[in-house]
């Protein structure tokens, strides 16, 4: 690991414009900037990652690294930043880590088949208020990988419970539910995350707030699935 | 392989037998601890005597307690299974980790909780299984008939300090095993319901604490009071 020291932060800086000004400062002195991930800045992409201070995303709760303010911080503090660390995420560089893991699994069976033909009529298949605001909930997942990160297995499964609730509640997905699930359940194990054993680390640490009610709906799924479906 | 052993050799089935095999366990416990308040009679132990020869005698007892080894068994098969993948899964560990902001104790040393309780396990098998079983006890005349005495064994070990020691720091173990592992098991089994879960919640915590409790005070009493 190597310390930077670092001047002229403001408190409403976030921690990406922190890392700007590292960068510029190591630029301008000819050295290697220290490469991170990030995007929208806006805490939607799930870009940004970074293990701050030995927590994901930072110390603040239902918050992405661009969302952290350096007011959270004290003046002279040392701020310990690793990347997400899992066999899954392999490092690419310093912060930056490969997270298409994610991607494989979601192109496993995270995904409703649509036909062509004539588009519906808007509000044609009745769907509960509850059903869908859970939905909802489920697919404000973005992705960024702090399940894993935080996780003393490094267990993927808040993401996949999240993928697979999402669409397996929903009318439009009941149809591939039992596929979906299998699959992407298997895909997950070929990825080599580890197993969960129910700490709700993942839970407190994801920025957008996806519940452990996901993973027991997984875990149903998953349960019906292998018990009913045709694949052998 | 195929549906059966995908099903069950996948991390999210592998919990699953983790979870049936656990809440089996927990049965076990209850069955255990009230067979073992025949020891608080006071009646030099022919209650407890006559008790533990149905248990070593009966064929249906002795039919369960080949299940039960088998739920030992795959329960601590997985445990070992899942802990090495899940080491595996993060091979470099981080500098700077504050994991208690996130999760409790009890839940991050479910396999430290329950090496000490295997270790406990074997030395208890060892001092009062495999004698009342396999035979090496002392012989004791209940109604003319004669019977192992089992009770006697157990006044003489909780005589001993360390062993009452051992047996309470083992309780202890358990009940924080059971703290997090009895409602995990009905997340591992997808039981998640807004009416039941807050109950089940609560249950466990009760049921771990005073299960515990239970065992813990059968050597307290013969060290103290008998």
């Amino acid at each position: 690991m190597v310390t930077y020291p670092i001047k002229g932060i403001s408190p409403d800086m976030s921690f990406l414009e922190m890392m700007d000004v590292l960068n510029e400062e190591l630029l301008l002195k000819g050295e290697d900037p220290v490469a991170f991930d990030h995007d929208c800045r806006e805490g939607i992409c799930g870009m940004c990652s970074l293990f701050i201070n030995g927590r994901p995303h930072g110390p603040e709760r239902g918050t992405t690294t661009c969302q952290l303010h350096m007011r959270h911080f004290k003046d002279g503090d040392t701020i310990t930043i690793e990347p997400w660390r899992a066999a899954a995420f392999p490092v690419h560089k310093d912060l930056v880590v490969d997270r298409s893991a994610f991607d494989r699994i979601q192109q496993a069976g995270g995904y409703v088949s649509v036909n062509t033909g004539g588009v519906p009529d808007a509000n044609t298949i009745p769907i509960s208020k509850s059903i869908a605001d859970k939905a909802f909930d489920a697919a404000t997942c973005i992705g960024c990988g702090a399940c894993v990160a935080a996780c003393k297995n490094a267990s993927a499964i808040l993401f996949v419970s999240a993928k697979v609730s999402q669409l397996s509640m929903l009318p439009q997905g009941k149809t591939e539910r039992k596929t979906r699930v299998e699959n992407m359940v298997a895909q997950m194990d070929i990825e080599g995350f580890g197993s969960c054993t129910n700490t709700g680390a993942c839970a407190v640490e994801c920025p957008v707030g996806i519940s452990l009610e996901n993973i027991d709906m997984l875990r149903s799924e998953f349960i019906f699935a292998k018990a009913t479906s045709e694949n052998l | 392989m195929n549906w059966f052993t995908k099903t069950f050799s996948s991390t999210v089935g592998r919990k699953i037998i983790m979870a049936v095999t656990g809440l089996f366990l927990c049965s076990f416990l209850v069955v255990h601890l009230i067979g073992n308040l025949q020891l608080f009679r006071n009646d030099g132990g022919e209650a407890f005597n006559v008790y533990s020869h149905f248990m070593a005698s009966n064929p249906i007892i002795r039919v369960m307690e080949i299940i039960l080894v088998l739920g030992f068994v795959f329960h601590i098969y997985d445990a070992l299974v899942l802990t090495r993948r899940n080491k595996a899964a993060r091979p470099v560990s981080y500098a700077n980790n504050h994991p208690e902001e996130n999760s409790s104790w009890a839940s991050r040393n479910m396999g430290l909780l329950g090496t000490i309780i295997l270790v406990f396990l074997i030395i208890h098998l060892w001092n009062f299984f495999v004698p009342a079983r396999f035979g090496g006890l002392d012989g004791v005349v209940i109604e003319d008939v004669e019977y192992d005495n089992l009770y006697l064994r157990v006044v003489e070990s909780f005589q001993i300090w360390w062993y009452v020691a051992i047996y309470v720091i083992s309780m202890v173990a358990l009940a924080y095993h059971l703290i997090h592992g009895f409602q995990s098991a009905f997340q591992s089994l997808g039981l998640d319901h807004k009416k039941y879960t807050p109950f089940i919640q609560k249950f466990g915590v009760a049921f771990s604490i005073l299960v515990c409790l239970g065992f813990a005070v059968i050597p307290l009493y013969f060290f103290f009071l008998v």
